[in-house]
């Protein structure tokens, strides 16, 4: 299978620290991918890497057959890369709704697709809806509790229509059902054949998420295979639980 | 409201400000009123860069002023060569393009600059261009240059009038431009950009773009108001047409009118500049730069948001559908300068 997201020698150095060392990546179309590494491993360099919001110095990155390096994040974007922050960024002086439209003015409009004003309406209440924040489509963000927060996040980077999502720590912060939640919602999009690359903290949700593991640790990657047999990996549990 | 509705109302509405000012039978009235309106299409076009995308603009008196050399250079041409004098529209609509011009080149060289950077780039870019013109004899270098105003134009009468009548339908051509701005594509792009970029950028928001369109815009609209000022004042000196007032003024307005909406900076524009233009004649011009300062302290700490922030906060005890759509209720540090 044609790989939706190869990453190739990459390296990312900030001054004298090697944030990212040579990581090779290939992730197919419809892959429920799990990155995970200890605070400081290099996971959301790689993401600010793949999204353009940091350019690597050395190796590639290639989207969909393309290559991105050097492209600008919002080109990225358009071309069905989607990523949510680990602290939600939302539009604050915007409404829930007005936030949600900005990805489908930008991004599906960019696309060649025009959407009329009635079709845009449509699609954020129908994205808020998915969410659970239908409701509160007029609220402004800081009207949102924590785990609606993280929703709102997800909606607006599905609202992108991506190809490949990438949930950066979408559950820190959450109590348990809250978690399922976010997990429910990352399924279902997966299912709707979203490739989803998941960073997370809680191993829980990982590990009932993912259907491949990728481990970092000081920006190498130390692991990289199915959930139970890279949590079984002597180097892995080194890492997270030392010598 | 649709916008050609919108702009029709707003030109009844100077229809309506300039068949008053001619009722007044004072001509005072028109020299004043022509200073409060281009605070009027200078604080509009501050607030689209400043305002709406939230990059704080320290160097509109260059911008301005561009306009008004560029007026002037125009004038020493025509002068020198005997060439036949060009109409006040097309004067405006040149300082626009040289300030836009500018504006583009700013843009280009300094939005990868952010907050106090770009702050601080942009008064370079005033004291850069302020050394220029300081240097350049053609349009009288240090010393200023004289512009003879004609005494009366056909059928408006004196030439002052006119002046009031251009810089009027100026006022309604920005007011327009940036209301039509908030409610497009473009308003919600620039909004995204003076909420959080990088959250802008990773929304596919093409950001580098719509910041140099929003520096081409606002340079523009502060070279047109610049564009007629030679014949309103002259004689023109860098000093004054480089000074404080201009620059603090676009910025004091805008933030003491509202900046999220283009009706903060005509609010603005018209309390300040009015309260200036009473204090010229009732105490000095000396004072209106306290006045400025004195409002700015005082709306900082009571309504950080403006006049319009003050009404939206009032608005929002009201089910939410009636508030604007972009209300701010409490501003980041980075988009209080």
């Amino acid at each position: 299978m044609s790989a939706l997201l190869a990453i190739d020698n990459l390296s990312k150095r900030f001054g004298g620290f090697v944030a990212l060392d040579k990581i090779s990546l290939s992730i197919p179309a419809g892959e429920r991918l799990g990155l995970i590494g200890p605070n400081g491993s290099g996971k959301s360099t790689l993401v600010n890497c793949i999204c353009g919001t940091l350019h690597n110095e050395q190796g590639s990155v290639e989207f969909d057959g393309r290559k991105l390096d050097g492209l600008d994040a919002h080109r990225r974007t358009h071309l069905g890369l989607a990523r949510s922050f680990q602290l939600p960024r939302p539009f604050v002086s915007m409404n829930l709704a007005d936030n949600i439209r900005i990805p489908l003015l930008y991004t599906v409009g960019a696309r060649g697709i025009h959407l009329s004003q009635h079709l845009i309406e449509e699609r954020c209440a129908t994205l808020l809806r998915e969410v659970g924040l239908e409701a509160k489509a007029r609220h402004m963000p800081r009207d949102l509790t924590q785990v609606e927060m993280r929703k709102l996040e997800l909606a607006r980077a599905m609202a992108a229509e991506p190809k490949l999502l990438i949930a950066d720590e979408a559950m820190a912060g959450l109590t348990h059902s809250e978690v399922e939640d976010i997990l429910t919602l990352l399924v279902r999009l997966n299912d709707q054949g979203v490739t989803v690359i998941l960073i997370e903290h809680i191993m829980s949700a990982v590990m009932s998420f993912s259907r491949r593991l990728v481990v970092l640790v000081s920006g190498k990657k130390i692991a990289d295979g199915k959930p139970e047999d890279v949590m079984r990996d002597p180097e892995v549990e080194r890492a997270y639980l030392g010598q | 409201m649709r916008t050609p509705l919108f702009f029709l109302m707003w030109l009844g509405i100077a229809a309506v400000v300039f068949g008053l000012a001619l009722s007044s039978g004072n001509d005072y009235v028109f020299f004043a009123g022509y200073v409060v309106l281009q605070y009027v299409v200078l604080s509009t076009a501050w607030n689209i860069l400043g305002g709406y995308c939230g990059y704080v603009n320290f160097g509109s008196a260059a911008f301005f002023a561009l306009g008004a050399y560029s007026t002037v250079a125009i004038y020493k041409f025509i002068t020198e060569n005997e060439f036949y004098r060009l109409p006040m529209p097309v004067l405006i609509l040149i300082g626009g393009a040289v300030s836009g011009l500018v504006g583009f080149g700013m843009g280009y060289l300094t939005l990868r600059l952010r907050g106090a950077f770009f702050a601080i780039a942009t008064l370079a870019l005033a004291v850069v261009l302020q050394t220029l013109i300081v240097n350049w004899d053609f349009v009288g270098g240090s010393r200023g240059a004289y512009i003879v105003r004609p005494e009366e134009i056909a059928p408006i009468g004196p030439y002052i009038r006119y002046l009031f009548l251009c810089m009027l339908l100026l006022a309604v051509a920005a007011i327009t431009i940036a209301r039509l701005i908030e409610h497009s594509r473009l308003g919600y792009g620039f909004a995204t950009i003076r909420d959080d970029e990088l959250a802008a950028e990773a929304a596919g928001v093409p950001t580098l773009k719509l910041k140099l369109i929003a520096t081409t815009i606002s340079g523009a609209l502060m070279g047109m108001a610049g564009a007629p000022f030679p014949y309103y004042i002259g004689y023109l000196q860098p000093a004054s047409t480089f000074g404080l007032d201009y620059a603090v003024n676009s910025i004091a307005m805008p933030l003491i009118g509202g900046t999220t909406s283009w009706i903060g900076p005509l609010v603005g524009a018209i309390l300040l500049g009015s309260l200036q233009q009473i204090a010229t004649v009732t105490i000095s011009s000396a004072v209106n730069l306290l006045i400025v300062g004195l409002l700015l302290v005082g709306f900082v700490i009571v309504a950080p948001n403006g006049i319009v922030g003050l009404v939206q906060t009032y608005l929002r005890r009201k089910p939410p559908e009636f508030v604007g759509r972009r209300h701010v209720e409490t501003q980041s540090p980075e988009t209080v300068p």
